[in-house]
């Protein structure tokens, strides 16, 4: 497959049958391959969109800076791509994440603040926020909020998952931004409405939601819930389980994350069983398992490695 | 009929500091009102006016409830009932 650049070649990722864990020739189970995009995740799809999207409304100039709140691989889709273009890049990110994280950013350019790990992403959002309101010449494209990262789902996931599976009944996906669910979701509502949306969203340890009361909660202003078919929270020995079995049995090396969704794929996959009917469920891989070695999540056993994640923002 | 609730940090100010208590009830609203009963001041924490308050995620069986029948939604013996604030991902 030839590209005129990196950047044009986003998206297109693989779509492999599951051949071993599916459970049964009538109920099978579909990973799209993400970590096959440039930097190695479904980010890229979404960084792109938002700042081409940017260009086109002109709030883009050669040299501007971008600052965006991330727990990673944004920040890293967002520095392959401003490096492209010709732009700075400031990211927020949670002290609590994976050290190969700061090395790729800091590799593609970026500028890392770091936000308390207590309070997870939600420190960074508002941290990137406050940073913002001081420095009204810096561009925060801001992907909870930007209809650009839904968009791009809607625009390519969703209709390179309905040309390879025309036969798809589930999709399943992380929730973070929420943007591949409600991109991938609006788009099989308007294409192919029998589809079920489910969410795999994950269980962190309890330093992540040490708020200090419940209205500082954050729910993305991209969610949009009548999208969703339904919604599961996995928990870190459930996500680590999958993101084993994933590679032991299909041979697929992923991040944790991807164990998450695999293990809500496999749920509705049960159920399709139990029901007797017969289903095609495509599921997300997010990213490879490269930028979490360091996290002893594929080390020693899953109790180990629970208490080793323990704390992080591991998805 | 007792159903296992997990209690996130910031609500454990109610329940002694428990992390895991237990609840009875056939629905999510009767499961409700028993911690209501137990633990006094937490059910204001969880509802409002209009049902489960905005920041509030509950999970049975680690299936979010609002895609099941929200407060209606019927619990059995053994289930297990997750409460967590909404936080940010991505």
């Amino acid at each position: 497959m030839r590209f005129d650049s990196l950047l044009a070649s986003v998206g297109h990722t693989p779509l492999v049958g599951l051949p071993r864990l599916s459970p049964s020739p009538d109920v099978r189970l579909w990973a799209k391959l993400e970590d096959r995009n440039p930097t190695g995740s479904v980010k890229d799809r979404a960084a792109l969109a938002m700042i081409l999207q940017a260009e086109a409304e002109g709030r883009l100039a050669p040299g501007c800076t971008l600052l965006e709140p991330t727990s990673g691989n944004t920040g890293i889709s967002l520095a392959m791509v401003a490096k492209q273009r010709g732009y700075k890049l400031i990211c927020v990110m949670p002290e609590n994440t994976s050290a190969e994280r700061t090395q790729l950013l800091t590799m593609w350019g970026a500028t890392i603040i770091t936000s308390p790990a207590a309070g997870g992403s939600n420190e960074a959002v508002r941290v990137a926020k406050g940073l913002a309101a001081q420095n009204p010449d810096w561009v925060m494209l801001y992907q909870y909020g930007n209809a650009a990262n839904a968009q791009a789902h809607y625009d390519s996931t969703g209709p390179e998952l309905l040309a390879d599976l025309p036969e798809i009944t589930h999709f399943v996906a992380g929730l973070g931004t929420t943007g591949t669910l409600m991109g991938v979701g609006r788009y099989f509502r308007d294409n192919k409405p029998d589809v079920q949306i489910v969410a795999a969203e994950p269980r962190y340890g309890e330093l992540v939601y040490g708020l200090r009361n419940l209205d500082e909660g954050f729910i993305p202003e991209l969610y949009d819930a009548s999208l969703l078919s339904s919604r599961f929270s996995v928990g870190p020995l459930d996500a680590l389980k999958r993101t084993r079995e994933l590679l032991e049995v299909e041979g697929i090396f992923a991040g944790i994350s991807t164990g998450a969704i695999l293990h809500a794929a496999l749920g509705v996959a049960r159920k399709a069983m139990q029901a007797g009917e017969s289903a095609d469920i495509a599921f997300i891989v997010c990213d490879g398992g490269w930028k979490y070695l360091s996290t002893g999540a594929y080390e020693g056993t899953l109790e180990e490695a629970e208490e080793r994640i323990e704390g992080q923002l591991w998805a | 009929m007792a159903i296992e609730v997990r209690v996130p940090t910031i609500l454990r100010e109610y329940t002694g500091g428990a992390k895991i208590v237990s609840a009875e009830g056939a629905t999510l609203q009767s499961a409700f009102d028993n911690l209501e009963a137990n633990y006094p001041g937490i059910g204001g924490r969880l509802l409002d006016d209009s049902g489960l308050r905005r920041f509030v995620n509950v999970y049975l069986n680690d299936e979010d409830v609002r895609f099941l029948d929200g407060l209606n939604t019927v619990i059995a013996d053994q289930d297990t009932i997750t409460i967590l604030p909404a936080v940010a991902g991505g």
